[in-house]
């Protein structure tokens, strides 16, 4: 039962990352390759997280009653919150240093900041 | 003011870091190092972190944060991965840079919102101005050229972000 919880856990993680890694080959430019890689590892990462957390909080209470398991579920809980508040940072600089160094959209219908950057 | 948030902060971290050092609970000797490294701490950031972060004490807000995270945040997230995975297989993209007007009124309602608008569906923040009450958000599939607010782009963000960053 718990196996197959984090078995589906960690699929969906794995899933989303490798559609980061194929988004990165077959989008166009730099905006749309950011965007395949933020949202897909942000939310892959989650996942695999999410069974980290979910096998040590079932080692803790069902197999050995040993703090160090709630240890291990603290920490990479943690490293979710990190995640989510630095990864968006980390691609609104890079798309903002790209349009700054003049990189245009690929194919874009329509692009306001022509000429203000 | 500040030299205590940032103290309540750092020694939050310091706990949640060290839970399980006897039992389940923080030896004694850990409490006292970490009040000593919290103060330390507080003392050489509190000029950076600034005067109006106490506000973000309140515990009311944290309930906020939490139920946004786990609510309309972490659905909009599952939307926007469908939503790339599609493109990413069948390739139909119509990207574009436009302009956001927004209503917001500080700084960390500008964070919140770019930052939820970035990791929700196709579109990613590339600049914003405060100045003008704009956001320039990259868009991968342009319905709108000239959106009216930040409805289209941002569902319920907004209002979350005005709430929460206040």
């Amino acid at each position: 039962m718990i196996e197959w919880l984090i078995g589906i856990f960690l699929a969906i993680g794995v899933i989303f990352n490798l559609l980061a890694s194929v988004g990165l080959l077959r989008f166009p430019d730099v905006y749309t390759r950011i965007h395949a890689a933020t949202k897909c590892t942000t939310f892959g990462t989650i996942f695999i997280v999410l069974a980290t957390v979910t096998y040590a909080i079932y080692s803790y209470f069902w197999v050995e009653k040993d703090p160090s398991w709630i240890t291990i579920g603290i920490h990479s809980a943690l490293v979710v919150i990190f995640l989510v508040l630095t990864n968006p940072v980390g691609a609104h600089a890079l798309g903002r240093a790209a349009r700054k160094s003049g990189i245009l959209p690929h194919g874009a219908v329509i692009d306001e900041l022509e000429g203000r950057l | 003011m500040s030299f205590i948030a940032v103290f309540i902060w750092s020694f939050v971290l310091w706990l949640v870091l060290t839970a399980g050092s006897k039992g389940l609970l923080w030896s004694p000797e850990e409490l006292i190092a970490g009040l000593i490294f919290s103060g330390v701490i507080a003392l050489t950031t509190k000029d950076i972190i600034g005067e109006k972060a106490s506000r973000f004490l309140n515990p009311a807000k944290w309930v906020g944060f939490v139920i946004y995270a786990i609510g309309p945040l972490f659905w909009g997230m599952v939307k926007a991965n469908l939503d790339v995975a599609y493109r990413v297989i069948t390739g139909k993209i119509k990207p574009g840079i436009v302009r956001v007007p927004v209503e917001l009124e500080n700084d960390a309602q500008y964070t919140i919102l770019s930052n939820s608008i970035t990791l929700t569906p196709g579109t990613l923040t590339v600049d914003a101005c405060p100045e003008e009450k704009a956001l320039y958000v990259h868009w991968i599939n342009v319905t709108e050229k000239e959106p009216e607010s930040s409805e289209v782009i941002a569902g319920s963000f907004e209002k979350w972000a005005r709430r929460l960053g206040r």
